[in-house]
């Protein structure tokens, strides 16, 4: 695909100054927009933010958070009601509706329900950009079928859309969004409306896109799942307003807001739950230890290199690693038997260098609700686990907080 | 009176029913689509909203959309005065009829281009695409099939809206079918032009159908 990659080709007079990659592209400042019909509804309360050229970025939040007005400022299908919104440059706020058109065309925009005209065939629908922007029929043609192929439909380019499949549809909406050579993608729920492979394909497309053509995407999502396999950083909504902003890794392993808490917990399912947690006890005899897996605290190679220097046998028994960002992240439970002083000794080295949650042995169970309880809706202490102490197994919350690292999480101690 | 005498006034009234119809078809077609699209673009939140817009075309059409042909002839008589010069004649009862017409049209033409899915139009308009640009691109071409088939069934109605011609000596066929079949007891000659009237819905519809199946390659 060497054209698709002329990132450069751009044929666009309109197409602003640029902004290279690791500026910010996209800034909002204290950006707000209300919608005044009925009822006042501040749907971006105050939103102070910059989107880098080049990252993929995620806008997660829950329904009515105001997530697709955020992004529907940075194309000026909205209007800011106060506060700036600057696209590569060109500040938009204050833009009259034709010198905001040009904007538009620099920016693609896929969506849930895809949004493809029905009357036209697919290479029409992705040459229809390319016909606002006003390029020769004959350059159109090429540039379709290179968009095509790069989204691997070529197929079928003279079908009607209502003969694709969810995923061949929204994979003509990135083409037909990349068409004229844009230098923002933004993607709103756009793989809400699929299953989850397709789901994966598309992702995996978009990854692409920012890597192959250095388009920086902008994703809404309200599934964590998707932050974490494909953006680089996060910003999380509520009430119009970021609560959270940062680094994929860092809001996965520090939560500093309730609402991220939940969400991450939705993400990783490693942590056992109470009931979970029942049941192993129930199974397995030895002492059950729930640890960290990361990349800058245990990698599992060293958890078993500590359990192995120790002469302690250890069973995965729950968990599992995932990758947050692209890094391994997750957390492992194990049923440690052994000599008793032998896995103390174990259990006080893992504690020397990653989150650790000890929950005892189904003789002495021992608990800790702000780790093994990701939930708030679950039993009050003390409920499911009559004599459980909870008293000294909190995994070295002195080293990096309680709300930090594979275990931390998930808590509600706030 | 015989088929040889008749035939020409058949013909005569046959060729003045199409005179009025096809007059009353383009003329408000071209009306009623640019009234229709204007009622649906100017509703508060569409592509061009228009409080004051939508309002005046809103109210015009509800006024005069439920008033009966053969009253609404009479009630504008003095705007057909100045228009056309007369008062009754076939050019009368025609301009009644474009008004008419074009009034119906842009509430079937309203109606049909709400069931397009605005979310189309949302990415035309992010890609940079103009309103008017996104009428000729968008709107028309997406609401295509039920607009042909809306302007087809606008058709019968300006049928039926030319039958009524001979109350302003504007002839056709209705008033041939009254003057020559019902007041001579002639039915032969009523059911004969409801026959041909029945014929001629007919071929229209089909013509309709057709077009419009062609259209919906989807
Ligand atoms: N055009 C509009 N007119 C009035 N209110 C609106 C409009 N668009 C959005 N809102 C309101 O603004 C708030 C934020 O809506 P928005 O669509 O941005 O949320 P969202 O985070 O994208 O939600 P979802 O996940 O359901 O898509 C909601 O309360 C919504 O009702
Ligand atoms: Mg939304």
């Amino acid at each position: 695909m060497p054209a698709m990659t002329s990132t450069t080709d751009r044929t666009d007079p309109t197409a602003g100054p640029g902004v290279s990659a690791g500026e910010p592209i996209i800034r909002f400042g204290d950006a707000t927009k209300v919608f005044r019909s009925g009822g006042e509804v501040r749907a971006v309360d105050g939103v102070t933010l910059d989107i880098l050229a080049g990252e993929i970025f995620g806008v997660i939040g829950y329904s009515g958070a105001g997530k697709s007005t955020l992004v529907r400022l940075i194309n000026a299908l909205e209007i800011a009601t106060s506060g700036t919104v600057e696209v590569d440059g060109t500040v938009l706020t204050g833009l009259g509706e034709s010198r905001l058109r040009p904007v538009r065309s620099r920016i693609g925009m896929i969506f849930q329900q895809f949004n493809l005209m029905s009357s036209r065939t697919v290479a029409s629908n992705v040459a229809y950009p390319l016909r606002v922007a006003g390029w020769p029929r004959e350059k159109r043609a090429a540039r379709v079928a290179e968009l095509l192929e790069f989204v691997g439909i070529s197929d079928k380019a003279r079908a009607y859309p209502a003969r694709l499949s969810g995923g061949q549809k929204q994979r003509v909406g990135i083409a037909r969004a990349l068409a004229a050579n844009p230098r923002i993608l933004l993607a709103d729920e756009s793989t809400s409306a699929l299953d989850p492979e397709t789901t994966q394909e598309v992702l995996a497309l978009l990854r692409r896109v920012n890597r192959e053509l250095g388009i920086t995407v902008v994703i809404i999502t309200h599934e964590m799942d998707v932050v974490r396999t494909t953006c680089d950083r996060v910003a999380v909504m509520e009430h119009g307003k970021v609560v959270e902003v940062g680094d994929v890794y860092r809001v996965f392993a520090e939560p500093g807001h309730d609402v991220t808490r939940r969400f991450v917990a939705t993400a990783l399912r490693d942590r056992p739950s109470s009931d979970v947690v029942a049941r192993l006890r129930a199974r397995h005899a030895g002492r059950i230890v729930t640890v960290g897996v990361d990349e800058a605290a245990g990698s599992s190679a060293r958890l078993t290199r500590t359990l192995r220097a120790h002469g302690v046998d250890g069973t995965v028994v729950y968990g599992g690693i995932t990758e947050v960002a692209e890094r391994p992240y997750g957390s492992l439970t194990f049923e440690l038997v052994g000599d008793e002083a032998a896995v103390e000794a174990a259990v006080d080295e893992f504690r020397s260098y990653t989150d650790l949650v000890d929950l005892g042995t189904a003789a002495a169970p021992r608990e800790v609700p702000s780790v093994v309880r990701p939930r708030d809706d679950q039993a009050p202490d003390g409920d499911a686990h009559p004599g459980g102490t909870g008293e000294g197994s909190v995994g070295r919350p002195d080293r990096r907080g309680p709300d930090s690292g594979p275990l931390g999480g998930t808590g509600t101690n706030r | 009176m015989s088929w040889d005498q008749m035939a020409p006034l058949l013909a005569d009234a046959f060729g003045q029913t199409m005179y009025m119809v096809l007059s009353a078809m383009v003329v408000g077609g071209v009306f009623g689509l640019i009234m229709g699209i204007g009622l649906y673009v100017s509703r508060a939140g569409n592509l061009m909203a228009s409080r004051t817009t939508f309002a005046i075309i809103n109210v015009a059409v509800n006024i005069v959309r439920p008033i009966p042909f053969i009253i609404f002839i009479t009630a504008i008589a003095p705007l057909t005065d100045l228009v056309v010069g007369r008062r009754i004649g076939i050019g009368a009862v025609t301009f009644a009829m474009c008004v008419m017409t074009s009034f119906v049209f842009a509430r079937i033409v309203e109606q049909n281009l709400v069931t397009i899915d605005p979310g189309v139009i949302e990415a035309a308009r992010a890609m940079g695409a103009s309103p008017w640009r996104i009428i000729r691109t968008v709107l028309i071409p997406e609401a295509l099939t039920p607009l042909i088939l809306g302007y087809t069934f606008l058709f019968i109605g300006v049928l039926d809206m030319s039958a009524m011609a001979g109350y302003l000596g504007g002839g056709g066929l209705g008033d041939f079918a009254i003057v020559y079949g019902y007041q001579q007891y002639d039915w032969r000659v009523t059911y004969g032009v409801v026959l041909i009237i029945i014929v001629i819905a007919q071929l229209v519809q089909l013509l309709g159908n057709t077009l419009a199946r062609r259209m919906q390659r989807r």
